[in-house]
Parts: structure tokens; sequence; C-alpha cells
């Protein structure tokens, strides 16, 4: 791997690891049969043990179990005997005064996920807890500071999440929301999560240190609640410099957890590291250890989906090295399948995979078939679409179905063929010896100057039908001759 | 006389063969200030009176433990749960649990459907 | 004292028509009402919705329906168990007026089985406590002798039982507190094995050690109650997945036979009564009478049970009552902000002892010290429950006196630790899991019940009640 362009200063770097948490896709809630569902009344989907009414005790919902160890497979983790641990602290937004989670023994441990740039980031652990509910601030503003009071609803209270937590193996922005977008692609190709991060189903909270090349990482920050990938990498960014800023004065990091504020572009400190944080762990007595057997782990691999780094795998390898980017492209747009079976019926790759990536980010693409869009590939490749009329007709087929030939004749994109092409050549250069004579004789540069030329004579004769890539090179072909 | 009176020191003495006998409170390792802080964690506003008052009582019933501290156990696993279940689950569907109105009735104060609550000062931990 | 029918008897009685739910539950009201000023077992009589309840059954009865294996018995429940509409207190300013939405798993098996509730009993607040002195509502006395406590926590559910108020009770068991109070009170009380009794709707204190029991005048009566609250409940993790116990019908098969193991341990030190030795050596010889094999056996390590009890349960105690913070339900105190509002409502809403027990938790389990004590703690529950299993490869049951001492005076004991030793006999149960059951077996010197206790492995029930039966048998 090459070193990321950070973007920062000559001579520091950073480093970065990411807790993502994400709602699982459930009926219920984690411990209760209350519905998990979003934008009901407020508190109307409580009970007694997610309101914790006294007396009230957990039951594990079974479905959250195999979605949290479905990630955990899909992200190559030990599947293991895990413990339940309530963390004690106080906030009204939570009504047992202690979440549930896990601690010292995660259902999920030790994977890891390959990202596109072929970056490994380990994936420390990935464990089941439960959400909070949600607290409005009423009065000045909705600023926690300033309200009047505010207003609890529980009914995201006890909602199941997975929190996957990375190794800090990231050293740039950018690989952070590589990071995040390949995740999210995997929560929602194994169906554990929707994985929305701006409904907050999928939520991002990063750790940001710096150094001095050479030395050893600073204090870590955390920036909590990152709702987007552009307020990732721009958190991130501001996050560094802010640090190195406060190095290069001689100050020092102080370890705390921050905010991102979108609109002023900058991260403010939400909470300085204090004794408030002795969570007191211990493990949660009213429920027992889950302890899956190497059976139910098979179960849990046989069901995975392929994932998208194998689907990846499989079209770079149909498709050719240096097409990185587009294969990557292609399976995130769930377009992956579709090109390969056009390339496997005979189109060429790389007009394949120009389709998939500019031609196709459409509504309705995943219906285009594979051999029309074999077919259509292969009539650009004799000549009988230019790239204009072939990019033309695929968005009729697109929107209508309809067989890429028909569309083609309908439209009147005649096929200029070889012969046709060759004519139209000669007449163009007869008509104008002298810039061909110039062409002939001269360097690249010239040659490049009155390239421009000819198309435009070329192009004006066949009422632009002509494919300008074929003309040129026949007039390259012409002038050497 | 009531049986038992004044046996508490003995019952100790017999119990603990590693520990001093039992004479009653008094002060001891445990700092009135560690007092104040645990005070705090568990959100409890005790008065300097109060702190006085624990403060040994903690500390007695800590020296009480010290025989428990002073095991060495490093090779014995821990109970958790005396009676040993694993991988117990209900299945995934939902059910209207009808109480809402009722809890919302006996709040201590609610509004709008939620319950109400002094400004909020600070980001949960 | 006055003289109480049996569960049986009266179930029996109102089933085949022969008495009405209404008549009995009226004795009952009038018992109650006659002598609970004085006694405080109550921290609420339903009458109401008692006679309601009553009428119910009778009306079954009269269209040919069985209400029940416990039709028309009143019962007392003690008031740390939910119950729907009714309030229920913990005996905790914090939860005064509080009306549970729900019934606890076993206050509706109750019903199902046509038992009557009448009220709601006294306790320590919260559970915490050997004495029922530690209620904000005041104590509970002792119907043998009004100057006692009647042990606790659950003193009010055993002294409603020993006084007649009804002839059942549930009581909860975090360290003693159904066995105790029992001994204290003259009475039969039981705490089963962890699991055995479903804990939804009990009202926390240290989850892993609580238990629901019941309170009876006889061994047979217990049995019955916990058969009908025993058994899978879904709605509680930590539920054994068997049927309910089975316990009445092997009750009467002696104990020819059987090995009773008496623990040196418990029996042996200077801190137990002279009379309360001698009426469990007197416990034994009346088993041996009876055919059973008794040897002595040594559980080394329930020496350190009341250390990691005081470790374990204020730990889980710290958790589960973090809850009562002003937000949902229960006790307010305004405040400028939330933050204040939470110390100022905890400290008003929590006694002394229960603040005691918070703080020793959250110490426990605080950064730096989890080590040392919770975690130390429950390695000391590995090492009891181990010296229970090589001991009970040599007994079926183990035998010990229940409490130290027979009750003590209101007031005798102010300091912290001397309350805690009362405790130290019934501890190792709660801290394994097993079951363990007190027979009142005489009285001392002063006249005063003394309770003896049998222990057996776990979901050996079946075994221990029919030791107490034949140790009650023996006392007669
Ligand atoms: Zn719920």
């Amino acid at each position: 791997m090459s070193a990321a362009a950070t973007g920062l200063p000559e001579g520091w770097g950073m480093v970065i690891g990411l807790e993502v948490h994400c709602e699982l896709a459930t009926e219920t809630k984690l411990f209760c049969c209350c519905p998990n569902s979003f934008g009901d009344q407020p508190n109307a989907n409580t009970c007694p043990t997610c309101l914790g009414l006294p007396g009230s005790l957990p039951v594990l919902n079974e479905r959250a179990v195999e979605l949290a160890m479905r990630v955990g497979r899909a992200l190559a983790c030990d599947v293991r005997r895990s413990v339940f641990a309530r963390k004690n602290y106080f906030y009204p937004d939570q009504p047992k005064v202690y979440q549930v989670s896990q601690y010292d023994l995660p259902t999920n441990e030790h994977g890891h996920l390959d990202l596109p740039s072929g970056l490994r980031v380990g994936i420390t652990r990935a464990h089941i807890e439960e959400d909070t509910g949600k607290l409005t601030h009423v009065g000045g503003g909705g600023r926690i500071h300033d309200a009047s009071h505010s207003l609890v609803d529980y009914n995201r209270a006890g909602v199941p999440l997975v929190e996957i937590v990375s190794e800090a193996d990231m050293r740039s922005s950018d690989q952070a929301r590589e990071y995040v977008a390949e995740l999210r692609s995997i929560l929602l190709a194994t169906g554990v999560s929707d994985a929305k991060m701006e409904e907050g189903s999928m939520r991002v909270d990063a750790n940001v240190s710096v150094h001095r090349e050479g030395e050893p990482w600073g204090t870590r920050c955390e920036i909590k609640n990152l709702n987007s990938l552009r307020s990732l990498g721009r958190a991130i960014d501001h996050e560094a410099l802010r640090q190195i800023d406060l190095l290069d004065a001689g100050d020092t990091v102080r370890q705390e957890t921050r905010h991102w504020d979108e609109a002023s572009g900058r991260t403010g400190t939400l909470r300085v590291k204090e004794d408030a944080d002795d969570y007191r762990y211990f493990p949660e007595p009213d429920l027992v250890p889950l302890e899956p057997s190497a059976e139910d782990i098979r179960r849990i691999d046989a069901a995975l989906p392929v994932l998208p780094a194998a689907r990846r795998a499989a079209l770079a390898g149909a498709a050719g090295a240096p097409t990185i980017g587009a294969v990557a492209i292609a399976v995130e747009r769930d377009l992956d399948t579709l090109a390969l079976e056009a390339i496997t019926a005979g189109a060429d790759p790389a007009r394949v995979l120009t389709h998939v990536e500019h031609n196709l980010a459409v509504e309705g693409a995943q219906r285009v078939s594979a051999a029309h869009l074999a077919a259509l590939v292969q009539m650009e490749t004799r000549g009988e679409l230019t790239a204009t009329q072939a990019k033309a007709t695929l968005a009729e087929v697109v929107a209508t179905g309809d067989d890429p030939a028909a569309i083609a004749k309908a439209k009147g994109y005649e096929a200029m063929g070889a012969d046709a092409l060759e004519t139209l050549v000669d007449g163009v250069i007869a008509a104008h010896p002298g810039e061909w004579e110039q062409f002939r004789t001269g360097d690249d540069k010239a040659k490049g100057k009155l390239t421009g030329f000819f198309m435009g004579k070329v192009m004006q004769a066949s009422k632009g039908q002509a494919d300008g890539k074929a003309a040129t090179a026949l007039l390259r072909a012409k002038a050497s001759a | 006389m009531p049986a038992g009176d004044g046996s508490e020191a003995a019952l100790l003495a017999a119990r603990r063969p590693l520990a001093r006998p039992y004479d009653g409170p008094r002060m001891a390792s445990l700092s009135r200030d560690e007092v104040a802080h645990v005070a705090r964690l568990a959100r409890l506003q005790l008065s300097e009176e109060q702190l006085d008052t624990f403060t040994p009582q903690l500390a007695a019933i800590l020296e009480h433990a010290a025989d428990v501290e002073a095991l060495d156990l490093a090779d014995v696993p821990a109970t958790s749960h005396p009676y040993p279940l694993k991988n117990v689950w209900r299945p995934d569907v939902p059910r209207d649990a009808g109480i809402r109105e009722a809890v919302l009735d006996q709040a201590p104060d609610a509004e709008a459907g939620m319950f109400r609550v002094p400004p909020v000062l600070g980001e949960a931990p | 004292m006055s003289p109480v029918d049996t569960a049986r008897s009266t179930a029996a009685a109102v089933r085949a028509g022969e008495r009405s739910a209404r008549s009995v539950v009226e004795a009952h009201l009038g018992a109650i009402g006659e002598r609970d000023g004085e006694l405080h077992a109550f921290n609420l009589v339903t009458a109401d919705a008692a006679l309601a309840h009553a009428d119910e059954i009778d009306a079954q009865v009269a269209a040919g329906h069985d209400p029940g294996p416990l039709a028309g018995v009143p019962i007392a429940v003690k008031d740390n168990l939910c119950t729907a509409g009714v309030p229920t207190t913990c005996s905790s300013k914090i939860l005064d007026g509080w009306r549970p939405p729900y019934d606890a798993t076993v206050v509706q098996r109750l019903r199902a089985a046509g038992a009557v509730s009448v009220g709601k009993t006294n306790l320590d607040e919260f559970a915490m406590g050997s004495s029922t002195e530690n209620s904000a509502f005041g104590p509970t006395r002792n119907p043998h002798d009004t100057s006692r406590v009647p042990g606790g926590s659950s003193g009010g559910s055993a002294a409603a039982v020993a006084a007649g108020f009804a002839p059942l009770a549930l009581g909860s068991d975090t360290g003693g507190s159904i066995r105790q109070p029992a001994a204290f009170c003259g009475i039969v009380g039981a705490k089963p094995t962890y699991g055995a009794v479903s804990r939804y709707g009990l009202v926390a204190f240290a989850s892993s050690l609580d238990q629901i029991g019941p309170f009876a005048t006889d061994v047979a009566d217990a049995a019955l109650l916990l058969e009908v609250i025993s058994g899978h409940d879904p709605l509680d993790s930590t539920s054994i997945p068997k049927p309910p116990l089975s316990l009445s019908s092997t009750l009467q098969q002696g104990v020819e036979g059987l090995r009773v193991g008496v623990v040196k341990e418990l029996l042996d030190a200077e801190g137990i009564h002279p009379d309360v030795a001698s009426r469990t050596r007197a416990a034994l010889e009346a088993l041996e009478g009876a055919g059973a094999k008794i040897e002595e056996v040594s559980v080394p390590a329930v020496i350190y049970g009341l250390s990691a009890y005081y470790l374990i349960a204020p730990a889980e105690a710290s958790s589960n009552l973090a809850r009562y913070d002003g937000v949902r339900y229960g006790l307010r105190v305004d405040a400028p902000t939330t933050g204040e509002m939470y110390d100022r409502t905890r400290t008003a809403g929590f006694g002394a002892e229960v603040e005691r027990r918070i703080m020793l938790g959250t110490y426990a389990l605080s950064a730096g010290y989890y080590d040392a004590y919770y975690g130390k703690a429950q390695k000391v529950r590995t090492l009891i429950i181990r010296d229970f299993e090589a001991a009970y490869e040599r007994c079926d049951v183990l035998l010990s006196p229940t409490a130290p001492t027979t009750a003590f005076e209101l007031g005798a004991k102010a300091d912290p630790l001397a309350m805690y030793l009362n405790d130290v006999c019934t501890i190792p149960s709660n801290l394994a899991g097993h079951p363990a059951i007190s027979v009142p077996f005489g009285s001392g010197d002063d006249g005063l019940p003394v309770g003896v206790q049998i222990m057996a492995p776990a979901m050996g029930e079946a075994t221990m009640f029919r030791v107490a039966a034949a140790l009650e048998g023996a006392r007669a």
C-alpha cells in the first residue's frame, strides 16, 4: 500500500479508529416485545421492561442475536461465548439507569474488513447492546444548555444495536470514509440493518490522534455521532489539524469527547473525560450467557450472501486488472451481476464497466438485461454505434426494456460500417489537400492540432454518426501509409 | 435475657480465624473523601454528618471483607449465576403492552406524552 | 395467637362448598382489624378487593367450577411484589403510592390457584435488613412478644402468618429474609432453588440471590404454596425450564435411610446461642430417631459467606436501585437541573440502610476495586458451591440453625455489621443458589421460637420438604 494522502502538514500523520453503532432490523426490541419502529407517538412502544419499571426483567430477542452473529461472521470475526454486562451511569434517556451491553466477553471478536482500495482494517469487536431513549430539549432554541426543560421518549430505548469497533488502522479521512461505506454495504447486503446514517440507524464515532512521524501517537479525541460520510471526512480532517495546531503551539491535547458542527465546520468540546466515566461494569445477573455451537455458526455462515469483497474479486477477475474503481462502483450499485453476465456473453469488459460507471447511475438500471447490455456493447465495438449513440440507446433500454438494435434503428442510428466511414474520410481528405499535407508530414504536435480540424469535418459530413475514435485511427493509418 | 445479646463479637471471632475480632465501628483505611466520591457516583447528597457516620461504618464492613480480599483465587472461576443456563431467548414477535397511559398518569411530570425533566446539563457520559 | 385452619383444610372446605370464601376472608380481615394496629404486619390491607375476589370464588364454586388448589385461602403478599393497580412500596418513600401496571408472575399464579390476597406486608426497605425496622412506614412487631422484632426483611409476612392474619404469605429471600423471620415468628419459611420461582415482578434487591418463597404455619401448606408458584416462566431468563415442583405427594415418606449432615461451621461457633445450638442438636436426634443417618460435615468455605454476600448483594443493589431517579415514577424532589433532582430525590427517598448498601456496592464495583471485592466475592461463591457439592456426596440434606439467636428487641442492633451477622447461617444457600427451609423446633429459655434450617442441593426441594415434615412431626 502506498502511503495515504492525509492532507496534513509535512511530517505529520494521523491515525483513526471508528466505532459504528448500527440498529438491527428486528421486529421487536432487544429485551422486550415492544415494536422496534421509528416515528410512532412518543412512548407508544414501551412496556415495564423498556421503561425500567421496578420488578421488570429482560428476555433476549433471538433474532437480534442471529443478526449480530451474522454481522460478526460477515466481518470474519470469531463468534464466541458472550456475557451481557451492565454499564451504570445516570442520564434520563436511560430507563434503568444502566445500559445492558457487553464488556469483557463480546459476541464477536478479532475480525477484519477488506476495503476496495486493498486496505485491511482490523475489527476489534462487534458487540450487542441496547439503544437509549430520545431527549428533546425545550426552549433555548433546542440547545441543551439553554433549555428550560427536556422531554424523554423511550420508544428507542431498548432497540437492539451492534457496536462495531475497528482497530486504529486508518491513516486518512478517505480511508475512514471508505471503511464506513464498505461496512454499510455489508450491513445492507446481510440484511442486518437499513443502515441509514441520516436517520440515525447507523451512527459513527471517530477516534482521532496525530503524531510527528517517528514519534508516538498523541492523546486521542473522540468525535461523536457523525451522520454522513461527508461529515465524517470533514470532522476527521478538522480534528487532526486542530490537534496539530495545539501541539505546534506547545499545548497538549486533552482526552475528551467532541462533537462535529456541520454548519461551522468545526469540532467542539462535548465532555471532558472525568470520574463519571466509572461505569462500574459487572455481569448482568438477569441474563444468561450466549454460547453458540459450531453448528449455529455453520448455519449462519451458510445463510450469508456473497459479500462485496468477493463480488468485486469475481468481477475484477472477469474484467482484468486496471478497473478497480469501476468494479467497486459496479458492486456498490448492485450492477456487478449484470456486468459479469454481459462480459461472459462476450461484451468488451472496458466498455461494459464504462457504461456501468457513467451511464447506469440511474433508477431502473438493475432491470437492464445482460443480453441487452452485451448486444449494445457489441454494436459499439463493431462501430455500428458511436459512444454518444450508445449512451442514448442505453438510456432508452433502461426506460423501455426494448432491444437496443431496435432502438438504434428507430433513432436513425444507421450503421456506419467501416467501408462507409473510409469513403467519408477519403472525401474529407480530398476536399482539404493543404491541411492533409501538413497533417501527413507534421510532427505529433501538428498532427494533434489538425486532428481536431479533420474530425470536425468528418462529423459535419456524417451528421454526427461517425465513430470519432475509429475515424481518428483511420486518419493516422492513412497518413503513415 | 434475650438470647444472643452481646454475642456478635464472639460470633465473628469464631467465624473468621483470619480476621481480628469485631469490636464495633472504627476509623479505617477508607477515607472520608472516598466516601464522598462514592456518594457522588451513586447520586446521593450526604450531609457532613452522614459522611461522618458512614465512613467508619463502611470501613468496618470492608475490613470485615478483608479475608475475602486476601484469598488467592486466581484459578477459581467466578459464579455469576447460581444455576447455570445458557442461550435463553424469545421469538421476535411484537406485542403491545398497553401500559402507556397508566405509566404517564403516574409520572412525576409529563408533557406531550413524554416524561418531563428539569434542564439536563451536559451530554450522556 | 388465634388458631388457624391450614390452607389445605380451608381450600378443601371452599372447593367442596362447605365454607364460603367470603366467610374465610371476613374472619381473617377481622383478625387483622383486631391486632394489626399493634403489629403493623401490613402496609396495606386490600379488604374490598379481597371480599370481591372471595365472592368471585364463591360464584365459581356455585357454578360448579373449581377455583383451584388454594380456593378462598387468604394470603399476605410482601410489598416488594408487583400487584397491578395496587400500591407496591417496598416500604420506601421513593415508591410511596406507586401502582404497578402489571402483576408479578407469582401473583398471577396465586390468583389462578384461587388464593385471595388480603394485602401487602411490611418489610425492611427494599428488603435490606433482618428486623423489619428499616421500613419507611415503621417497624413490624413480633406476635410472640411485641417488644421483639419479627426478623426480616419479610417480617410483615412472617408476622401476618404467625398472628393468624392469613394462613399463607409470600416473602422474598436474598440472604435469609424468609427463613430468619420464619424462625423468629415460629412458622415455616422456605427459600427455593434459585430459578425455581419466577422473579418477574419482584422488585430487585440483588438479582443473582433473590428468590420468592412461601410462609405457612406448617410444612405441608408451605409445600402446597411453593407448588403453586414454582415452574418455568418465560418472562424470567434465569427461570429453570422445568415444570412446577412436586412436593406434597412425597411429603410423608419419612426419613428412613436418608443421610442428614450437620454443618460443623454453622453449629459449633461461639456466636450461636446455646439454646439455639441445643435445639439444633435436638432436631438431629429427632431425625435420627425417625430413621435418618446423622453425621457431622464440614463446608469450610461458608466462613467466607458473610463477607462475600455483603459485597455481592450491595453491588447488585447499587445498580438495581439506580433507576429510582425521579424521572419516570415514584418520588421526585424538584430542582433546577436534572442532576440536582437526582441527588435530592434519592437522598430524600432512601433510608439510611439503603443508602449505606448503595454506597458499599458502588464502592465494590468502582474502578480499581472490582477485582478485589466483587470479582473475588463471585469466586468465593464458586468455593462455597464446591464445598456444598462435596458435602452432598455424603449427605442428602444438611442441617444448621436458621439464625444465631431468637428474636431480639427492637433497637437492639443499631450497628449495621452486628445486624448483618444475623444472616450468617442463611447466606450460604443464597450464594450457592440452593434451597433451604426453616422449621420451628421448640423454643429457647426466653420462650421464643427457635428455627432449624434444612438445606438441600439445587432442585432438591422434594427431599428437603420430606425431612422438614419429619422434623415437624417429631416436634409434636
Ligand atoms: Zn418494551
